[in-house]
């Protein structure tokens, strides 16, 4: 029943908007639980714009903490250092990650699979390293403060500003899926060769992909900066990369409701789970596996369930995600 | 001298567990990010036969590998085995979760204080020219160099070989041929476990014993892996080698925080140059 309701999809998202606005009065403007709800907002932009690469465009990535970290500190010291305010510095940090990305991108464009992996891998690895021996720009192991933007004299109205920022991004990243660039995207997943003969420029595309990425990602590191008014060098590690794949493989691949589900999924495990030392890493771990073994096309697929069945008879969906990923494993 | 030295011992443990990377990868299609969580393991398992049941050094690194097999094997059997057909995204993954449980129970079980563990082989430095090995160096390297060639000859000119070699290409067909691929493939798993379990064992004199050790040496034997193709048995090895050397270079001459940041640089080239690794063969293009 419940679940009939929810493929009701206007619905749905007018309950989300509902929900979104009236919760910090439910929470009683508990700063925890706002934090949780910030870094839930954080972590969908994340796994949303890391599902465009993964998911869409058949790109792996296993950095995007990396991005996470850029953004975080380009609005530390564009508000800090140089003092541009809110909203010329948190676009602006979104544009510095995004021409990090431009230049992950471009190596990225030859590799494949594995090989791209480890790439990303490598500059999830380095950034942490870079920003902690970086000392004259970053603070190195103190961090860097962030200047909190003064014309929103609260908390409260700058979760607002943040809310709204979620929003705006998942349209944006919703039609950019929608658009041609979208299904350039797709149709570099499911066939390079392909996609090729058609006349779809592949390293103009996958290089666009990765900056288009990396520049969501980055806001939502600023956003992160913003919030928490404080940046270090291990808030976001690799462990946090790993966090977002599973996330949207948990949710499901080229969906962005499922990017959604996955990281409000894994933002809020911890939190019940905190009490107890130890046990976060466990739970979510087997949650991972449980949740692949049982449901492969993850948890989005319980909502579409009715829908394929008379769209598509031959389980197209998941042919199609097997498609691009079959390209990974023939190197 | 003495640095490329040292480097190459880091290097044969990078070499050690990136062999059991690319043993599963080669036969199961799957990168196994888990890996270096059950190495942990079972150097735990190791110097809890050391510690608690005071038994000898050989009685309990044999015992734990026989541990790790029985490990390896469950974990396929329990559970990689219902994924042998699910895209290669959702099989990472999961490897991904069984890390963070491995890691997470470990944790739980031995608790996250360093320990110290005994090296294979106690003994004074030997010096050989302007250099001093110390024995259980030269054990290390023996027992890499050993390691590689055997499962090089394995899986080249046996039946298993031939076996694994043939799951690997094509699991519909090696099973009308005859093959028991499920067989085939957890007892990869074991070896793949076995292989981790003795990078482990050397690793942990050198780094001190605790849930996190292996965490760099899989992401080592994992660019190691790479960078020797992913395919390729001795690339692997050489590729742990070039990387444990490069590594201790860098960490002498230029500056030790950043060596991991030069060593992801090094791959990133090499891979730029050759992207399909240095012993990898030709990149095949996937028909249309």
């Amino acid at each position: 029943m419940i679940l009939k309701l929810l493929e009701n999809k206007r619905l749905t998202i007018g309950l989300l908007v509902v929900f979104m606005l009236i919760y910090p009065f439910l929470v009683g403007n508990s700063n925890y639980f706002m934090t949780l709800f910030v870094i839930t907002c954080i972590y969908a932009i994340t796994s949303m714009s890391l599902n465009l690469l993964i998911g869409y465009g058949g790109q792996i990535s296993v950095g995007h903490a990396g991005f996470l970290t850029v953004g975080g500190y380009s609005v530390a010291i564009l508000s800090s250092t140089v003092g541009l305010p809110f909203f010329l510095a948190l676009p602006l940090a979104g544009i510095m990650t995004g021409s990090i990305g431009l230049l992950i991108g471009l190596p990225a464009v030859r590799l494949k699979g594995h090989f791209l992996a480890v790439a990303t891998l490598g500059f999830g690895l380095s950034i942490p390293q870079i920003v902690l021996n970086w000392d004259g720009l970053t603070g190195g192991y103190s961090g860097l403060a962030v200047t909190k933007p003064l014309m929103f004299g609260s908390d409260f109205s700058l979760f607002y500003v943040f809310v709204v920022i979620t929003v705006i991004i998942t349209w944006l990243i919703q039609n950019i899926v929608k658009s041609s660039l979208g299904r350039a995207f797709i149709a570099i997943r499911d066939s390079e060769v392909a996609a090729q003969a058609i006349g779809i420029n592949i390293s103009f595309y996958k290089t666009t992909m990765f900056v288009i990425s990396s520049f969501f990602t980055g806001i939502a590191g600023g956003i992160y900066g913003y919030w928490v008014g404080f940046v270090s060098p291990n808030d976001f590690i690799i462990t946090n990369s790993f966090l977002v794949l599973a996330m949207i493989v948990v949710g499901g691949l080229a969906s962005i409701p499922g990017s959604i589900i996955g990281a409000v999924l894994f933002s809020v495990i911890p939190h019940f789970t905190d009490s107890y030392i130890g046990i976060t890493n466990i739970v979510i771990g087997i949650a991972v596996v449980l949740i692949i073994l049982f449901k492969p096309d993850g948890i989005v697929s319980l909502f579409k369930m009715n829908k394929q069945k008379l769209v598509k008879p031959a389980g197209k969906g998941e042919l199609l995600v097997q498609g691009g990923e079959k390209e990974n494993a023939n190197i | 001298m003495q640095i490329i030295v040292s480097g190459l011992i880091f290097g044969c443990i990078y070499g050690l567990a990136a062999l059991g990377l690319v043993l599963i990868y080669k036969t199961t299609d799957l990168v196994n990010f888990a890996q270096g969580e059950m190495a942990m393991v079972t150097t735990f398992v190791s110097f809890t036969f050391l510690s608690q049941f005071e038994m000898g050094y050989t009685t309990s690194f044999l015992l734990a590998l026989l541990f790790a097999a029985v490990f390896g094997a469950i974990v396929h059997q329990g559970i990689m085995k219902r994924l042998q057909s699910a895209p290669p995204l959702n099989q990472l993954v999961v490897t991904l979760g069984l890390f963070m449980v491995f890691n997470g129970l470990a944790g739980l079980i031995w608790g996250h204080k360093p320990a110290g563990y005994p090296q294979a082989i106690k003994g004074d430095s030997i010096k050989m020219g302007s250099v001093f090995f110390t024995p259980n160096e030269i054990f290390v390297m023996g027992i890499t160099l050993t390691l590689m060639l055997i499962f090089f000859v394995i899986f080249r000119y046996t039946k298993v070989g031939l076996a694994m070699r043939a799951s690997a290409q094509d699991i519909k067909a090696s099973q009308l041929m005859g093959i028991k691929v499920t067989n085939v493939f957890t007892a990869t798993w074991a070896v793949g476990a076995i292989l981790g379990g003795v990078a482990g064992m050397m690793t942990a004199p050198i780094t001190f014993l605790d849930t996190h050790m292996m965490f760099d040496v899989l992401i080592m034997a994992f660019a190691a892996a790479v960078l020797g193709g992913f395919l390729s048995l001795p690339g692997a090895v050489v590729g742990g080698l070039i990387i444990g050397v490069f590594e201790n270079l860098i960490a002498f001459y230029l500056s030790p925080e950043l060596k991991l940041v030069y060593t992801f640089l090094l791959i990133i080239i090499v891979l730029y140059i050759r992207p399909q690794g240095i012993f990898g063969g030709t990149q095949s293009v996937k028909k249309v």
